[in-house]
């Protein structure tokens, strides 16, 4: 059976690092309503993306431009309030930027390799 | 020897050691999911024939629920522990677990309905078009084609295909796992009994068609081999899948070790239990990506 530690030694006042206001537990008891809060947002995001396929958009570059972006807005909600990138240590911001930069060079060579398709395949610019 | 840093923050970085080595973790996870991201839009965008309509969505939708219902009931049960509730960190990390089978059950169901899903296409166009016609009725051909214009979304496209190009779809009497024409071909199989799909539109199944594996051009499930599409399908949502079953097995460990760690060291066991959230968010975060753009685009 299981027994709450919370008069004995619960880690509310503990910081993971240095606020201590983040930690208390009137704090926490506050992310816990945001918490809640993104988790409907992200189900509400979720409906509306599976909407935005039944309404058909004419258009297919604005319905994966709609799509990507109510992903994005999720994913944002994602690190930034459950991964708690909304208010990290810098070490962390670092990281994440390196990745980026990475992550941009990566797709950026796959767009480019769209456009540059192997000569020796082509006649006339054609197909051989 | 005691592992430093585990609770407190170490000067120079300003988190605990953990803290640091999850993101360091993770930013190589963002470059391996983004390698197969960007060889999806290089295969997708180079291909002639692109799938639609392959996938149900009401259950991929499902599946997205389960895994954000997973990343509210994690987070929550980090902070039951910052707030000293054992019980209820118990309670939210039981929750988050089912949710990760359950993802991993429906995954596998997806997975299974494909595995004895099948494709054949016909040793020329006038065997083709007797079995399209054998299978649909005197129109069969219009019906087969109709279902082939809606797959690869052909309706503005001037290419013609011939009878022998276009793929007859259903399913093998006796649900067969995995068969192919080669593993047909090697048991010696002559024939199949191949139940149609429904006409377009319609829930109809056509009665079942008896085809000899001779007529058979190929035959494949819809396994990697069939197709560029499900072959990256298939390796995306696979790796995704192990990543949600360990994730899974590292929180269910912390479950049933959580009485001991919670005696021995809680703020240590709070701040793993932080780790390993920050990897179930980063599971759930990829599927966001993934679920609009597999099941959806």
């Amino acid at each position: 059976m299981s027994h709450d530690h919370s008069h004995s030694h619960g880690p509310g006042q503990a910081c993971d690092h240095g606020h201590d206001d983040h930690n208390s537990p009137e704090a926490i008891q506050r992310t816990i309503k945001k918490y809640l809060m993104v988790g409907g947002i992200l189900f509400g995001g979720t409906v509306l993306t599976v909407a935005m396929y039944y309404v058909h958009i004419p258009s297919v570059a604005m319905t994966i431009a709609v799509a990507l972006l109510i992903a994005s807005v999720k994913a944002a909600f994602v690190a930034g309030v459950f991964m708690h990138l909304s208010d990290e240590r810098k070490m962390i911001y670092g990281i994440l930027l390196c990745t980026v930069f990475f992550l941009i060079g990566l797709m950026g060579l796959t767009i480019w390799a769209m456009h540059d398709p192997p000569m020796q395949t082509l006649i006339d610019g054609k197909p051989a | 020897m005691e592992i430093p840093y585990t609770v407190k923050p170490r000067p120079d970085t300003g988190l605990y050691n953990a803290k640091l080595g999850i993101w360091l973790f993770l930013a190589s996870e963002v470059m391996l999911f983004g390698g197969l991201f960007s060889a999806y839009i290089l295969l997708r965008v180079g291909a002639d024939l692109w799938p639609h309509g392959m996938l149900s969505i009401p259950i991929g939708t499902f599946n997205t629920f389960v895994l954000i219902a997973s990343s509210v009931t994690v987070v929550m049960s980090w902070a039951s522990l910052k707030l000293g509730k054992l019980a209820s960190f118990k309670l939210y990390m039981t929750l988050t677990i089912a949710c990760a089978f359950g993802f991993l059950g429906v995954k596998s169901y997806e997975y299974y309905v494909k595995f004895t899903h099948y494709d054949v296409w016909f040793k020329d166009d006038a065997t083709a078009q007797k079995y399209f016609t054998a299978a649909y009725g005197e129109k069969g051909e219009a019906d087969v084609r109709k279902h082939f214009v809606e797959r690869f979304h052909l309706h503005n496209t001037k290419a013609t295909y011939d009878p022998h190009e276009i793929q007859l779809a259903g399913h093998i009497q006796g649900n067969p796992l995995f068969a192919s024409h080669k593993t047909l071909a090697k048991a010696k199989t002559e024939k199949i009994m191949f139940e149609p799909d429904p006409k377009f539109g319609s829930h109809d199944h056509p009665k079942a068609i008896e085809i000899p594996v001779s007529d058979v051009k190929r035959l494949s499930a819809y396994v990697p081999a069939h197709s560029t599409y499900f072959a990256i399908y298939f390796t995306i949502t696979a790796l995704h899948g192990l990543h949600v079953l360990g994730g899974a097995l590292v929180l269910g460990y912390f479950l049933v070790t959580a009485d001991k760690w919670w005696k021995k060291a809680p703020e240590q066991f709070a701040n793993r239990i932080e780790v390993g959230g920050l990897f179930w968010h980063f599971v759930d975060l990829v599927w966001i990506f993934l679920f609009p753009i597999i099941y959806l685009l």
